[in-house]
C-alpha cells in the first residue's frame, strides 16, 4: 500500500506544539496543587447535609448527584478502598472515563485539585479535598474469581458482582460498567510497570469529596481491593454523605489549576448552556 | 513499506487466510476464530494501532483493560499477555512481540479529548473514537460498548509518581505483535489518525493485519 509521507515542516510544526502543551502539563500544574487536605476531616454543617449513607463491608449503593452538590466519602473504621462508578444522569452512555482522565492530566496519580472526566471530553468531578492521594485508577477491583483465589473456602462479596448490581438496579447492564476508580487504594508502579500496594500512603479516616460537576448517578463499591494485603476478608464500612457544596469561587482551584481542566469546564459550560 | 518477518514455518503471507491492508486513520474489524493466530504489523514504524476485542457470540463480554493489568500485576502488554475479558476469561494470548511496548492505560484519542488536551481547534481532526464509533455500529453496537482499548506500538511510560506521558513509539517498520485467540473473538481496529502527540511519529501510516489457522 502507498503511502504520501507528510513533510518534515508539517511533522516538526506539530511535535513543537505538541512539546509546548507536554512541558505545562508536566512542570506547571504539580507545583500549582496544594498539599493533601489535613486530618481529622471538619464536620459539614448540618443544613448542607442531603443524605448520609453508612455502606456496610462488601457492599455497594448508588445515589443522584446533582450538579452543585458533594459527596464525601469517609473511612470510618479503618483503611477500606472504595470503588466509584458514574454515568451522566441525562445521558448513561457518557460515564466516568479513567485512562482519559489520566491521559490529560499526565497523571496517574489523582488527588486533591484534579478533576475526573467522562469520555466526552467534560469534567465530571472536581476532587475538592483528599487526605491522602492514595487512589488507583489502573488496576480495577475484585471480582469473584480474584476474591476466590485470595481467600480461599471463605464467602465474600466482589466489586464486579457489586457493580453489575448498581447498574442493572439503575435500569442499566453490565455493557454500562466503566473503568472503575478505587478510593483509597494506594497503588504505585515500580519502574518496570510492576503494581505495588504502598500501605503507608492511606491513614485511617483518611477521606475524600467530589464535587459533581454535572448531574449523575454514582455507583460505589466497599470491598477489598485486590492488592489489599490482608488475607482475611473483613472489609469495613465507609460512610458517605451527600452535601449541597459551597458555590466554586471565580478562582475554584480544580476549575483553575491546569490548562486541561478549564478546557474541560469550557465543555462543560457549552452542554449546560 | 515492510518486508514481513516469518515467526513459523507454516505462517507466511501466502498462508494467511485473511490479510487486511488499513489505511492511514481508517478503522477495520474481522472475527478471530479460536486457535488462530492474528499478527498486527506496524509496516511503517512508530504507527500507535488502538484495538478492541468482544466476544464473538456475545459482545456484552469484552476487553477489559484494568482485569488485563490485574491480572498480570503490571502495566504494559508484552509477550505472555493474557488479554483478559469483563467476565475474567483470557481472550487472547500475546504469542510473539518484536516491539516491547504496548499500552493499555492511555485509552483512545477523541474529538472531545482532544479539545481538552491540545485546545479547542483540534476538536474537528479526525479521532480513533469515532473510527472505533463507526466500525462497533456496523455490528450493533454503540458508543456504550467502547471501553478502554488496548494501545499496540503506542509507549506510554508510567512513572512511581504517577506522572504519565505519550512519548515517541519505539517500533521499526515491521514490527509485529501475535496473538492467538482462546475464544471466538471481533476485532475492532482504529488505526490512530492522532496528529497532536507523538503516538504516531505526526505522520499516521498504513499498517496490516494477517490471520492464520491453528497449527494443530
Amino acid at each position: 500500500m502507498m503511502h504520501v509521507r507528510r513533510s518534515p515542516v508539517e511533522i516538526a510544526a506539530n511535535r513543537a506544539r505538541y512539546e509546548e502543551h507536554q512541558k505545562k502539563g508536566l512542570e506547571f500544574a504539580p507545583k500549582a496543587l496544594p498539599d493533601p487536605s489535613p486530618l481529622p476531616a471538619p464536620a459539614i454543617a448540618a443544613a448542607a447535609v442531603i443524605h448520609q449513607e453508612t455502606v456496610p463491608g462488601g457492599w455497594y449503593w448508588s445515589t443522584k448527584l446533582l450538579r452543585g452538590e458533594a459527596i464525601r466519602i469517609d473511612q470510618a473504621e479503618g483503611n477500606s478502598t472504595v470503588a466509584l462508578v458514574a454515568w451522566n444522569a441525562a445521558d448513561t452512555s457518557e460515564r466516568i472515563n479513567l485512562v482519559d482522565t489520566a491521559k490529560v492530566q499526565w497523571t496517574a496519580a489523582l488527588g486533591k485539585g484534579r478533576v475526573i472526566f467522562s469520555d466526552m471530553g467534560r469534567v465530571m468531578f472536581s476532587i475538592i479535598e483528599d487526605s491522602s492521594g492514595a487512589h488507583d485508577c489502573l488496576m480495577g477491583g475484585s471480582t469473584a474469581i480474584s476474591n476466590a483465589a485470595k481467600y480461599p473456602g471463605e464467602q465474600t462479596r466482589n466489586t464486579r458482582d457489586n457493580l453489575i448490581l448498581a447498574a442493572v438496579k439503575l435500569g442499566l447492564d453490565r455493557r454500562d460498567i466503566p473503568g472503575i476508580l478505587s478510593l483509597f487504594a494506594p497503588v504505585r508502579l515500580a519502574e518496570a510497570g510492576g503494581f505495588g500496594w504502598h500501605g503507608k500512603r492511606s491513614k485511617s479516616g483518611d477521606y475524600v469529596e467530589l464535587r459533581a460537576e454535572m448531574d449523575m448517578l454514582v455507583g460505589f463499591s466497599n470491598c477489598p481491593h485486590p492488592l489489599d494485603p490482608d488475607l482475611t476478608y473483613q472489609p469495613k464500612p465507609v460512610v458517605i454523605t451527600r452535601y449541597k457544596a459551597p458555590v466554586p469561587a471565580a478562582d475554584d482551584l480544580c476549575r483553575t489549576a491546569t490548562a486541561e481542566a478549564v478546557r474541560g469546564f469550557e465543555n462543560n459550560a457549552l452542554m449546560q448552556a | 513499506m515492510s518486508d514481513f518477518i516469518q515467526t513459523s514455518p507454516a505462517r507466511s503471507v501466502e498462508s494467511a487466510v485473511q490479510d487486511p491492508f488499513i489505511a492511514a486513520e481508517a478503522p477495520w474489524s474481522g472475527i478471530v476464530r479460536k486457535g488462530q493466530t492474528i499478527r498486527i504489523e506496524d509496516s511503517y514504524g512508530q504507527q500507535a494501532i488502538d484495538t478492541l476485542f468482544y466476544r464473538a457470540d456475545d459482545f456484552s463480554e469484552r476487553y477489559s483493560n484494568q482485569d488485563t493489568m490485574r491480572m498480570q500485576g503490571s502495566a504494559y502488554v508484552g509477550i505472555g499477555t493474557k488479554i483478559m475479558s469483563n467476565e475474567g476469561n483470557v481472550m487472547l494470548t500475546m504469542t510473539a512481540d518484536s516491539c516491547g511496548r504496548h499500552d493499555t492505560s492511555a485509552g483512545a484519542c477523541s474529538c472531545e479529548s482532544n479539545t481538552v488536551r491540545f485546545g479547542h481547534g483540534t476538536k474537528y481532526l479526525h479521532a480513533c473514537r469515532d473510527n472505533f464509533v463507526l466500525e462497533v455500529s456496523k455490528h450493533g453496537m454503540s458508543k456504550r460498548d467502547i471501553v478502554p482499548n488496548i494501545n499496540f506500538f503506542m509507549n506510554v511510560p508510567i512513572k512511581p509518581n504517577g506522572e504519565m506521558t505519550i512519548v515517541d513509539g519505539i517500533s521499526a517498520p515491521g514490527d509485529y505483535v501475535e496473538l492467538v485467540a482462546q475464544m471466538d473473538v471481533l476485532c475492532i481496529i482504529s488505526n490512530c489518525p492522532q496528529i497532536n502527540n507523538p503516538c504516531n511519529g505526526f505522520d499516521p501510516t498504513p499498517i496490516r493485519v494477517l490471520i492464520w489457522d491453528g497449527e494443530d
